[in-house]
């Protein structure tokens, strides 16, 4: 591994041939190195005048040490084999009012769905944040976290390109003004996934399946219809995020197909965690967890009895949705 | 006591971040309190107030804001100190992005928001770069993809620094970050010797001392001409 002192010592040239990712840290740090890629390191910080030292708040050392810093966490990075996170372990803390969670341990497999379920402010937040936060009886729940059965990595708690967790919520907007591509691209580009346009194609593709309406690569995201929205997203983190759990807040029944945006996220070996109080939703999850008080109440498998209803409860739903795209076409709607 | 200077652009979310940690440091019977700068004009002295958290309040005015938060900083760690606080929190806006006020050896937060696009990381400087641990908030109403993005370029400028999100209306992440702040090691019983991590620009020009009148005849002292020819 390279030392801080090599690293003075090394021409521009020389450690951006070794470490093309450099390019982006001197870019976005707004340090230009035209004609200047025959400097070692540190005589291009010592090429600065005063004036623009002062201007750019350049601090030579501070941006070495970066430097440093940046090339051993990208090499962590780009060695690192895709984290196989099997399963989650919760053991049991307490609720708000001290009293211990009635269950010895409670595993959740990859492939698997579980259901939150409790009012508001009964403490799912906190569940979350615990498993986010890898929680090892330091969190105001008491809680402990498995990963794999075993004590997790730190790194779980403080890389930032390694979270436990992704989330998808439900009142999401776009801030970026840019076609779905460009959005998804620079996504891609973040992640440094090789095959690039193959990865946002596929997504693109994926999300249009899942959507009730189709929207095309140089569609602009901000004109996405909310169904166009959360499809792209589930697409996206399903096959873009690293994160071996996605959170879901509640998928609303408009314009996307919910089954199959569950078994995507499923068929990329994804934990999906998933607060909802659409019945429909819920019984198509493995088990669900009832939050009460701030702790786990209970855990509910979905039985086949309960599964009886789903069947029921999706007529209603293909039902209502048919009237629905009835009411679109503008036809009068009769029994 | 221990020091904290958080930092960053207005409307952030600085002081809803600080109330909800706080909550989590009371819990561990730790004496907080907070001075508050600003430029123009404040109120989040009251919210403070009404959580039951000792606070201190300057505006700058007429002068510029971190050049007016160092010049007070030694007499607020006194008052500090006087008062037997475990944590003194500072909060100051980064109005130029070009300032910061943090203090070698004191622990800097830096305090930046989803919405406010994904270049701004290259924007801002000392105050993003020279942080310690910087805090993305308003996470919840962006998509997952602009919250990777975001954080992957604030860490491409500051890749020493800690990345919390932190969600300022419900709190969620502010426990978390209540476990980084207080350490016995870092007490603080002086500010005098230390120093800032960065130099404040210069700046002293006719404008300073109050001229109106525009044209080079009014223009003495630090003046800086744009380059227009190509």
């Amino acid at each position: 591994m390279i030392t801080l002192n090599r690293i003075k010592e090394t021409k521009i040239s020389k450690l951006i041939e070794d470490y093309p990712f450099l390019i982006s840290f001197f870019e976005d740090n707004d340090l230009d190195i035209t004609s200047k890629e025959n400097l070692e390191i540190a005589e291009y910080f010592a090429s600065f005048d005063e004036d623009e030292i002062e201007d750019k708040a350049i601090d030579g050392e501070r941006y070495i040490m970066q430097i440093f810093e940046f090339i051993n966490q990208m090499i962590a990075f780009l060695g690192q084999e895709e984290d196989n996170v099997q399963s989650i372990s919760i053991l049991p803390g307490n609720d708000k009012s001290g009293n211990r969670e009635k269950f010895d341990k409670f595993t959740i497999k990859k492939g698997e769905i579980i259901c939150i379920v409790g009012p508001t402010g009964s403490g799912k937040s906190r569940l979350l944040g615990d498993i986010e936060w890898v929680a090892q009886n330091d969190t105001p729940t008491n809680r402990k976290i498995l990963v794999n059965e075993a004590k997790p990595d730190t790194k779980w708690r403080f890389s930032s390109s390694d979270k436990l967790v992704a989330q998808l919520s439900q009142n999401m907007n776009f801030v970026m003004d840019l076609s779905v591509y460009e959005f998804v691209e620079l996504h891609a580009e973040s992640r440094m996934v090789e095959n690039k346009e193959d990865v946002i194609n596929r997504i693109i593709e994926k999300a249009n399946q899942l959507a009730g309406e189709q929207f095309t690569i140089d569609t602009p995201i901000t004109s996405l219809s909310g169904g166009q929205s959360r499809t792209l997203m589930i697409a996206d983190t399903a096959i873009l995020s690293k994160s071996p759990i996605i959170l879901i807040d509640e998928i609303e029944n408009a314009g996307i197909d919910r089954k199959e945006a569950l078994n995507l996220l499923l068929s990329e070996d994804k934990i999906v965690l998933m607060a909802t109080h659409d019945p429909i939703l819920a019984l198509l999850g493995d088990k669900r967890i009832v939050i009460k008080n701030g702790g786990i109440d209970k855990i509910i498998e979905t039985t086949d009895k309960e599964r009886e209803i789903l069947s029921e409860l999706e007529e209603l739903d293909r039902t209502l949705l048919s009237f629905r795209s009835r009411l679109r076409k503008g036809e009068i709607l009769k029994k | 006591m221990n020091l904290i200077t958080v930092s960053g652009p207005p409307s952030s979310g600085k002081t809803a971040v600080i109330l909800k940690t706080i909550e989590s440091l009371k819990k561990r019977n730790l004496k907080v309190a907070v001075a508050k700068f600003d430029c123009l004009y404040t109120d989040d002295d009251i919210l403070y107030k009404k959580a039951g958290i000792p606070v201190k309040k300057g505006l700058s005015g007429a002068l510029c804001p971190d050049h007016y938060f160092v010049s007070n900083v030694e007499e607020i760690t006194k008052w500090g100190l006087d008062n037997n606080f475990d944590i003194l929190i500072s909060e100051s806006a980064g109005l130029c992005n070009r300032c910061s006020p943090y203090i070698k050896g004191i622990k800097a937060i830096c305090v930046i928001d989803n919405l406010s696009g994904i270049n701004t990381p290259k924007k801002i400087g000392p105050m993003l770069k020279s942080a310690d641990i910087v805090v993305i908030t308003k996470g919840d109403i962006v998509s997952q993809a602009e919250r990777e993005v975001f954080a992957s370029r604030v860490n491409t400028v500051n890749p020493a620094a800690t990345i919390m999100h932190i969600n300022g209306l419900t709190g969620q992440g502010s426990f978390e970050l209540s476990t980084l702040l207080y350490s016995e090691e870092d007490h603080v019983d002086s500010l005098k010797g230390k120093e800032l991590r960065f130099p404040m620009p210069a700046a002293l020009c006719s404008y300073c001392l109050g001229e109106t009148r525009i044209g080079e005849s009014y223009q003495m002292g630090n003046v800086r001409k744009m380059k227009l020819d190509d």
